[in-house]
């Protein structure tokens, strides 16, 4: 894909809301040579810059494009589900402008040409920003650290062990250490793998079902261990994806001491619990578990105070091979790039967050915590922009899915809030209808 | 060495050379200045000498050492001793003797100096106290190598003409390092500024406070160096449990031209060997005309001349 310059672009009559200025105003974004020229209020008297398109947003919301920064997609090794084209397709009409991508491929993005080979392929195929995350281990294994500088030099954003915690405190010791060298951030699952060992949420719904449980605390054993490892090591590290009140307690109680820390959760822990699993669905089978309401009503709480900082999809594409199994055999795992943003919405439909917090955890706070310049819409950032109705309802129907998966946990579910119009460094990537 | 300066005939108070912790400056230079003069012995054809004539040395290795114990051998056979080399190599350790074992056998050979290396820290410390000789150590895990720290100084100061304000940089695995440690504590007891530089896995905790300024940089730490100590990485360090591979170290910590630059004009590069030579040093380098690292070896004869004579003094008379 060839990336001229494309022509100014006016989206007028907006509600424009720029979290990182905490900015919910009336106004307009102007957009020239793919950057932000101004956006707001102050914005709305300015004009059009020569042979500008406009466009009338009659209201909508426009806001910084998304950012998703857990995303699975199955190139290179399993493009049946996953490429990072049809990833892209699915993003821009989820409005997520920008997705750091899984190093769990195959192979694993461990070394720094696989590095350049996500970038290129994004590059030519891909109309949304891509950042690789590389794996912290070796094939994932848990045991021996990669090539942290010369992952970052190649263009890795981040260092993560997947879905798969590194179980050896001394080996994530070594690895925060010699991350901190290079300022590299770790991000980790939070999971003792021993102590998991089951299928679903531990508890009465998991022993009525006939199901192993994942006790809660395998999750907080792993953070508390983690934070206690940060705390020696001074280092960068974001816990990708917790899911039990007792989590956020940790992650609170250790952003006040001074640790350099962030927390994020699924977009399926903040609108899923585990009676959703229903008759063993398997699209609801993801790890972590779905908890039961009060950890739900945890997340969102601690969401909404700042613990945590950052929403992900979680996004997973797993085909039929992989899920239509009995419960315990079906793989774990759900998309969620295209319905992140109409899901969240229902957290501000419900009046449990407001739309400014609720945007920042998917534009500001993981552009910075990436260290990425996307996710605001501050005079020169790159033109990456979501316009959306958050009123305007809408069904999720699976043949409308874009990803080449298509498991999801909303199909048939109804949302209100919908993607109108997805622009990515001043072009548009997406129109809805 | 003017005569007016020289420490030469200043008494070394010790029975045993464990480490260069213990040693007052002016011992420390009273070894260097009979350096020196063991360094004009050498070079002589006529190199022997009766210091130690009718003594017996026994070189006790533990671990495997080339240079090391040859370098012992040579020193002991110019001071007229009678030189045995003892290989430990695990054989009697294998089959179940202990330290205090091995030091009531060696007892009962009467040897008057024992010179031992050891994998372990603290095992020459255990072994001079169960031994009715003189013990040098000639490393102990990665506790101390006294006499490498020692030549290292003889040859800095033999090029620098002092070793007091100099900007030192030791690099690379300052954690598993016992030359490292030794030469920390020598260099700072002589005056110099010592820096070390390594990621943060290879630096040993609290290593802010063993008297070194810290650098995760080359560039940044290599800035005004006087002298560049590289060390050697172990093999079992390379992949991936302190460092994730040996391209990503040389890139970062290799010592190469580049690197090399940031340093003073006229500073010199050492290496206690045996060398990585495109692990830790860029051939060029280590072959180039900044390196120091032959001359190291010639210097670590005279400097166990002078140690073993220095010690001889205590030794019982008939």
């Amino acid at each position: 894909m060839v990336h001229d310059t494309p022509k100014p672009l006016v989206l007028s009559n907006a509600r424009v809301i720029d979290p990182a200025r905490k900015l919910d105003a009336p106004g307009s974004v102007i957009v020239a040579d793919g950057t932000i020229l101004a956006a707001g209020p102050e914005a709305a008297n300015q004009g059009a810059p020569y042979g500008a398109d406009i466009i009338d947003c009659a209201g909508a919301i426009a806001a910084p494009g998304l950012i998703d920064m857990c995303v699975s997609v199955g190139e290179p090794g399993a493009e049946h589900r996953e490429t990072l084209a049809s990833a892209s397709d699915a993003a821009a009409a989820g409005g997520v402008t920008t997705i750091s991508t899984m190093p769990e491929t195959d192979p694993v993005i461990d070394d720094p040409a696989l590095v350049d080979f996500i970038l290129r392929r994004a590059r030519d195929t891909a109309a949304i920003n891509v950042h690789p995350l590389a794996a912290l281990t070796k094939g994932l294994q848990g045991t021996e650290m990669t090539e942290i500088g010369l992952l970052k030099e190649a263009g890795a954003v981040a260092f993560t062990n997947g879905h798969k915690s590194v179980k050896n405190a001394q080996v994530m010791r070594r690895m925060m250490t010699y991350a901190r060298d290079f300022d590299a951030l770790v991000i980790h699952h939070t999971e003792d793998p021993d102590l998991a060992g089951g299928v679903m949420n531990a508890g009465l719904n998991a022993s009525w079902k006939g199901l192993s449980g994942v006790p809660r605390e395998a999750e907080i054993i792993m953070l508390e261990r983690d934070l206690r490892l940060v705390g020696m090591s001074k280092s960068k590290y974001h816990a990708n994806l917790i899911s039990t009140s007792d989590s956020a307690d940790v992650i609170r109680a250790g952003k006040k001491r001074g640790l350099n820390i962030t927390a994020g959760v699924s977009i399926n822990h903040l609108t899923h619990n585990e009676n959703d699993i229903g008759a063993y669905r398997t699209f609801f089978k993801m790890s972590p578990p779905l908890r039961d309401e009060d950890d739900r009503q945890a997340m969102i709480a601690a969401l909404a105070d700042g613990t945590i900082d950052i929403i992900v999809s979680n996004h997973d594409p797993q085909d039929v091979e992989t899920k239509r199994h009995p419960w315990a055999e079906a793989e774990d795992g759900a998309i969620g790039l295209e319905t992140m943003l109409a899901a969240a919405l229902r957290l501000y439909h419900s009046e449990q967050i407001d739309l400014v917090t609720l945007l920042a955890a998917m534009t500001v706070n993981p552009a910075d915590r990436l260290g990425l310049d996307v996710g605001r819409l501050t005079q020169g950032a790159p033109a990456d922009i979501v316009v959306f109705d958050p009123d305007k309802p809408w069904v999720l129907e699976k043949s409308a899915i874009k990803s080449r998966s298509k498991n999801s946990t909303f199909e048939d579910a109804r949302f209100s809030g919908r993607v109108l119009r997805t622009v990515v460094g001043g072009k548009v990537v997406f129109e809805h209808g | 060495m003017s005569a007016t300066h020289s420490h030469r005939d200043m008494p070394f108070p010790h029975r045993h050379l464990l480490g260069i912790e213990g040693l007052q400056p002016h011992e420390i230079l009273g070894l260097l200045d009979r350096a020196d003069e063991a360094v004009e012995v050498s070079r002589r054809v006529e190199k022997r000498k009766s210091v130690l004539s009718g003594r017996t040395q026994i070189n006790l290795f533990f671990e495997a050492s080339t240079r090391t114990q040859s370098s012992f051998e040579i020193a002991g056979k110019r001071l007229g001793a009678d030189v045995m080399n003892m290989a430990v190599s695990q054989s009697s350790v294998k089959k179940g003797e202990t330290l205090i074992d091995t030091a009531a056998t060696l007892n009962a050979m009467h040897p008057d100096l024992l010179v031992v290396r050891h994998h372990a820290a603290g095992a020459v410390h255990l072994l001079a106290r169960k031994i009715g000789c003189s013990v040098v150590n000639a490393g102990d895990g990665p506790h101390e190598h006294p006499t490498q720290a020692l030549l290292d100084a003889l040859t800095i100061r033999r090029h620098k003409g002092k070793i007091a304000r100099l900007t030192v940089a030791i690099c690379g695995d300052i954690a598993h390092s016992r030359v490292a440690r030794s030469n920390i504590i020598l260099l700072n007891a002589l005056g110099a500024r010592v820096r070390v530089i390594a990621p943060s896995t290879l630096l040993p905790g609290g290593i802010q406070n063993m008297g070194v300024e810290v650098f995760q940089d080359m560039r940044e730490g290599l800035k005004g160096c006087d002298i560049v100590m590289m060390l050697r990485l172990q093999r079992e360090r390379m992949n991936g449990a302190f460092i994730p591979s040996v391209r990503e170290y040389y890139r970062y910590y290799g010592l190469d031209a580049e690197k090399l630059s940031y340093a003073n004009e006229d500073a010199l590069v050492m290496h206690p060997g045996p060398m990585n030579r495109g692990v830790e040093i860029d051939p060029a380098i280590a072959d180039g005309p900044q390196s120091l690292i032959r001359e190291q070896v010639e210097m670590g004869v005279a400097v166990r001349m002078a140690v073993l004579e220095a010690l001889a003094a205590h030794l019982p008379q008939n």
